[in-house]
């Protein structure tokens, strides 16, 4: 039951991750694809570590989860707000 | 299952590589050999080396990446003048050599007797080496003599990094100016960043002794959290001069050094008796991983330069 | 013979070595030779990691251990590397 819980939750994910990826490519300019890059890789992120963490062995695990997501959300959120910026400037 | 998860790793990797070394833009090879460092990785799990994947992905791809970024920014300010593409017939020349390489890289390859390996000796010998992860304790007690002539070698390259200065800027702040906006976003990751990086790095360090882990890879992440300060605006760069900067990248080859004569009075250069052993190895580590912090760091911020840059 | 799933790793690693070897000769500009250097570099750790091992003993340590000195000697000779290629450039020197 949770092999199947976490299966299903990686796959979608992963899916999310698929969309975030097909947005970058598909997608005009840079706005629009930050904007489709954070939102889906992101939530994606927080599916593949939510099915991880069902596998967790302990608390201590999925506290490390937890932070591995934290980190990687304000890291992706601090870099697209640059890189929004330094687009923003140029025409 | 394993297998073709693998094969399709595999796959992956190679295509990366091949992005980052025959795509067009430069800018795009950079990125694409981040992207190829965090792969390989992944491989080094998939072979069950934790500690190689944790150095990999900390050094091989993150502070590599950064250098070749801080490079090729340096190099696009400077507007070398693009060079000319490579003759036609050099290239079919390479490419041949290079399938010829790779060929009879595996042709050896299926000629390789099978060896059992050392993992056995290893750990018979596990209990007295003052760890209990059987990577550091080759690192550190069986193989120190590499490891100290390791520590040299990345001291050397500060040193040879630092003889490249222009004679007017020495002795002075390492690297460029930043100009970064006191209340941006920017300046409040550098205020999220350091601590955490510190705690994580230290961890790693510390839970080297017995799990993955250990004195390069959480001295990187603890470079990491000194480059992230200084970029964000929150530190000066360190002057070259700086006698505490100077002290923290010698005391890593110092004390190894040291811990290698005190053996010689006990037994051999480098011998650390079983009975000293882990208070001694968690003193290298912890002098390592201060001294690999502090010249990672140092190597990332780079010779000292006039000039203005945002 | 090392397992059988680890087998694809070598062959990647092989055919990163050449690609690495490729790109070190005909590419014109530094920055991306040494781009190439550290694929070579990595390719052949690969394949040391990938032929240690056997089934029955499970992972080998030392030649683990001297890939992280190679990782960090790789490190130090790309830094030096680069800080040349930048200093080469701001000389005036063409690339190459």
């Amino acid at each position: 039951m949770i092999d199947g819980l976490t299966i299903l939750l990686t796959a979608l994910g992963l899916g999310f991750f698929a969309v975030g990826s097909l947005g970058l490519v598909r997608f005009p300019d840079t706005a629009s694809r930050l904007h489709a890059l954070t939102k889906a890789d992101n939530l994606g992120l927080g599916l593949v570590a939510l099915g991880v963490a069902l596998q967790a062995p302990g608390v201590v695990e999925v506290i490390k989860l937890v932070l591995v997501w934290a980190l990687a959300l304000f890291s992706a959120g601090v870099a697209a707000q640059l890189i929004g910026r330094v687009a923003a400037r140029r025409p | 299952m394993s297998l073709a998860f693998n094969t399709l790793l595999s796959l992956i990797i190679v295509a990366v590589a091949a992005a980052a070394i025959l795509g067009r833009q430069a800018f795009m090879a950079v990125v694409f050999f981040i992207a190829y460092g965090l792969l390989i990785a992944l491989a080094w799990l998939r072979l069950e080396a934790t500690n190689v994947a944790l150095a990999e992905a900390a050094i091989g791809a993150g502070l590599t990446g950064i250098l070749l970024l801080v490079a090729w920014t340096r190099l696009r300010a400077l507007e070398a003048p693009a060079p000319s593409p490579p003759h036609r017939l050099l290239q079919v020349l390479a490419g041949a050599g290079a399938g010829a390489v790779t060929l009879g890289l595996l042709a050896a390859i299926s000629q390789l007797p099978a060896v059992p390996g050392l993992q056995r000796d290893v750990a018979e010998h596990l209990p007295v080496t003052g760890t209990d992860n059987p990577v550091t304790a080759v690192l550190l007690n069986f193989r120190t003599w590499d490891t100290l002539l390791e520590t040299l070698v990345l001291l050397a390259a500060l040193v040879g990094a630092w003889t490249l200065t222009r004679d007017e800027d020495w002795p002075g702040r390492a690297g460029r100016r930043h100009r970064v906006l006191p209340d941006g976003v920017l300046a409040q990751f550098g205020r999220v960043l350091p601590p955490v990086a510190l705690v994580v790095g230290a961890y790693l360090v510390w839970v080297g002794g017995y799990q993955p882990g250990g004195a390069f890879q959480g001295g990187t992440v603890l470079a990491a959290a000194w480059i992230v300060a200084v970029m964000t605006g929150h530190l000066p760069a360190p002057r070259v001069d700086d006698r505490w900067m100077r002290m923290a990248v010698l005391i890593g080859p110092t004390f190894f050094l040291l811990v290698g004569l005190a053996g010689l009075v006990v037994g051999a250069f480098l011998y650390i008796p079983p009975g000293f052993a882990k208070p001694v190895l968690m003193a290298i580590e912890a002098t390592l991983a201060v001294a690999i912090a502090a010249t990672l760091a140092m190597l990332v911020f780079g010779a000292p330069e006039q000039g203005e840059s945002s | 013979m090392t397992a059988t799933e680890w087998l694809p790793f070598t062959v990647c690693a092989a055919a990163l070595i050449g690609l690495g070897l490729y790109g070190l000769v005909t590419q014109p500009l530094l920055l991306r030779r040494v781009i190439a250097f550290n694929v070579i570099g990595s390719g052949i750790f690969l394949l040391f990691g990938a032929l240690s091992g056997s089934e029955s003993a499970g992972t080998d340590p030392v030649p683990q251990a001297m890939i992280i000195t190679g990782i960090v000697v790789a490190l130090s000779a790309t830094a030096l590397a680069l800080a040349l290629v930048v200093a080469h450039a701001r000389e005036g020197g063409r690339d190459p």
